[in-house]
């Protein structure tokens, strides 16, 4: 097996995308971040000039321009790098590009990707931490895909440009240095269906994205501790696997969620209303989420540990599921 | 001099077309009041000359996109009045099933890609299939209508930006019909005329009179010709005036009825009649029976929406992704 870091996987993923479909093109961005890696980009920047624009700063402008080359056919891609800017893009995404096909009858389809780095960053403060896809989750229409890995994220992203609805891939930067297997030839990765990270019996400790990543280090700890953790990764969540997470649940009968969107209204709450409306007869215990707290993330380094999906927060919700 | 150009038939079918649009929207008006359409529905009557003498210059597999008052552009495109009376009526024979109605039109097999409910929303959107088009090199254009109050919001600013900078075949046509819904421009902008924007971001624009058809068909034949040929965006304003109100129910009482007066007086189809009549190319049977046909087409549009199903509660699930 291959090993790769997330940043190469990534990376390979584009340059087959790029190669294999005139129809794509990259707007905007580097897809990398402010990330050292930024100058392995370069290279393909020079081989397709022609279909990777960088756009003035006009997030509104480009998203929509984007959702209107693909309703006349093409298939871009575009880079929002920091998550929170989609709130400059709000009206284009929510209010068009998730609503068209529906309100067309079927007539208008959006096979446009936006791709953002949402979460804590190491100082990015409130304005450069958001992790808006809860709110977007709040769209229908929408895809979210959310990978956790070098394989998922390669294995994903080409099903996102593939598929013909407007996606949301929301990318972590704190993952870009994780390595992991990445098979070469892999098949591209199909969306709702999750994955399980690490099999457990004890607990179902639902992750997503770099929090998956956090999840994996703490349920290694607990092993010591004698408690196996089932680690699940939803992988996307429009659509959305349950019946994966359901079946963890049969054979774990706890569950903890832990994901980096704000508590209220976000994506652990809404997996844990999915998993009480339907599997509250497997379970033991009350669901135990472990979000960011309900604040605007605070710039310096201790306030921002605070508040996030930490190892030590996991560890804890897990311990008290299964006392 | 634009009328040399023109031969008298294609005359005639824009007056035609001008009428079609009169009758459908006047029905649309009716229905209304009756309450058997029941959404919320914005007219553009006297209007028309924009919507004819702009997308008369265009082709089939030219884009159109609109706004919240865009039954004319639908119909300028070649969109089907059945299909379109129905979708307004919310009945499932409508273009989008009934799940767009009134202000998110689309009907794409004659190119009108798609309205807009919210005011400057399609500008990028065009652009989008402006970039498309020029990507593929058959000298396809795309066109969005818009109206004055769009002049103000974030999307025109980045969207004239954005197409002048990377020479995009975009046709931004203005629609200036004085009020941004319920209050004149003039309470809304220093700018006087939205064309000067334009300029400011390197686009070449003009300003016509709005209600003068071949005025519209002039300035659009241009700046058509000019797109297709890979010159980059053009910005089109047409002095233009609403006959009703901002919405079917609005009892207008911000506008003067002297003002309404002197607009009815401008009234495109009229003054385009008469001036066909002074060129001796339509005679008066002509005219009323081009007038006759489209009421009679727009009586068989409202039938068949009012004789459609409603959708089935089952169809709501459909059509949410691809």
């Amino acid at each position: 097996m291959r090993e790769l870091a997330y940043y190469e996987a990534k990376f390979e993923a584009l340059e087959e995308i790029m190669a294999a479909d005139q129809r794509v093109h990259l707007i905007n961005g580097t897809f990398l971040s402010l990330s050292p890696h930024r100058h392995v980009f370069q290279n393909l920047q020079k081989k397709y000039s022609d279909r990777m624009m960088m756009p003035p700063i006009s997030e509104l402008g480009f998203c929509g321009l984007a959702i209107g080359a693909a309703m006349a056919g093409l298939r871009p891609i575009v880079d929002l790098s920091t998550g929170s800017f989609i709130f400059e893009a709000w009206p284009q995404v929510a209010n068009e590009a998730a609503n068209a096909f529906s309100m067309s009858g079927g007539q208008t389809r959006v096979p446009v990707v936006f791709h953002l780095f949402h979460g804590l960053r190491g100082g990015g403060a409130a304005q450069h931490s958001g992790s808006p896809q809860a709110m977007l989750w709040n769209c229908p229409g929408l895809e979210i895909v959310i990978p956790s890995s070098p394989r998922d994220v390669k294995g994903l992203l080409k099903t996102a440009v593939a598929s013909d609805n407007p996606t949301i891939f929301v990318d972590h930067t704190r993952l870009l240095d994780v390595r992991g297997d990445v098979p070469e030839n892999d098949k591209p990765i199909p969306f709702g269906v999750a994955d399980v990270k690490r099999p457990g019996g004890d607990v179902t400790l639902i992750a997503t994205s770099y929090t998956v990543q956090v999840a994996l280090a703490a349920a290694a700890k607990l092993a010591q501790e004698g408690i196996e953790v089932e680690v699940v990764d939803p992988r996307t969540l429009v659509p959305f696997d349950l019946a994966a997470i359901l079946s963890s649940v049969e054979k774990t009968h706890r569950v903890v969620i832990a994901d980096e969107t704000h508590q209220s209204c976000g994506v652990a709450a809404e997996i844990a209303a999915r998993i009480a409306e339907t599997g509250f007869d497997k379970l033991k215990t009350r669901i135990r989420r472990v979000s960011t707290l309900d604040v605007p993330v605070p710039y310096s380094p201790p306030l921002e540990a605070h508040i996030g999906p930490s190892e030590a927060r996991i560890m804890d919700a897990v311990r008290t599921a299964v006392a | 001099m634009a009328v040399k150009k023109n031969n008298s038939q294609e005359l005639v079918a824009l007056l035609r077309r001008m009428w079609l649009i009169r009758a459908f929207e006047e029905k649309v008006s009716v229905l209304y009041a009756a309450r058997e359409i029941q959404g919320l529905v914005h007219l553009g009557i006297g209007q028309e000359a924009v919507a004819v003498g702009a997308c008369g210059q265009l082709r089939v597999d030219d884009y159109v996109y609109g706004g919240h008052r865009s039954h004319g552009h639908a119909i300028a495109k070649g969109a089907d009045i059945n299909r379109l009376m129905a979708e307004i009526a919310g009945r499932a024979t409508g273009y989008c099933r009934g799940k767009g109605g009134s202000m998110h039109i689309a009907a794409k097999e004659c190119g009108f890609v798609t309205a807009t409910g919210v005011v400057g929303g399609t500008m990028p959107l065009a652009l989008g299939a402006a970039f498309a088009a020029k990507e593929r090199k058959k000298g396809q254009v795309a066109v969005v209508f818009f109206g004055d109050g769009a002049g103000q919001a974030g999307p025109f600013h980045e969207s004239l930006n954005i197409a002048s900078l990377w020479k995009l075949p975009v046709i931004f046509v203005c629609e200036n019909n004085g009020y941004a819904e319920f209050t004149p421009l003039s309470a809304h902008t220093k700018i006087e005329r939205l064309a000067q924007h334009a300029k400011t971001y390197g686009i070449p624009a003009s300003t016509v009179d709005g209600n003068d058809l071949l005025a519209v068909r002039g300035a659009m034949s241009e700046a058509v010709t000019k797109c297709r040929a890979g010159q980059g965006p053009a910005f089109l304003e047409c002095l233009t005036h609403r006959l009703r109100g901002h919405y079917e129910g609005d009892p207008a009482k911000y506008r003067e009825l002297s003002q309404l007066a002197e607009w009815k007086k401008k009234d495109p189809i009229a003054r385009f009649t008469r001036l066909l009549k002074s060129r001796k190319l339509i005679s008066d049977q002509a005219v009323e029976s081009i007038e006759r046909e489209a009421r009679g087409a727009v009586e068989q549009a409202a039938e068949f929406s009012l004789a459609s199903p409603w959708p089935d509660a089952a169809e709501v699930a459909g059509q949410v992704t691809a």
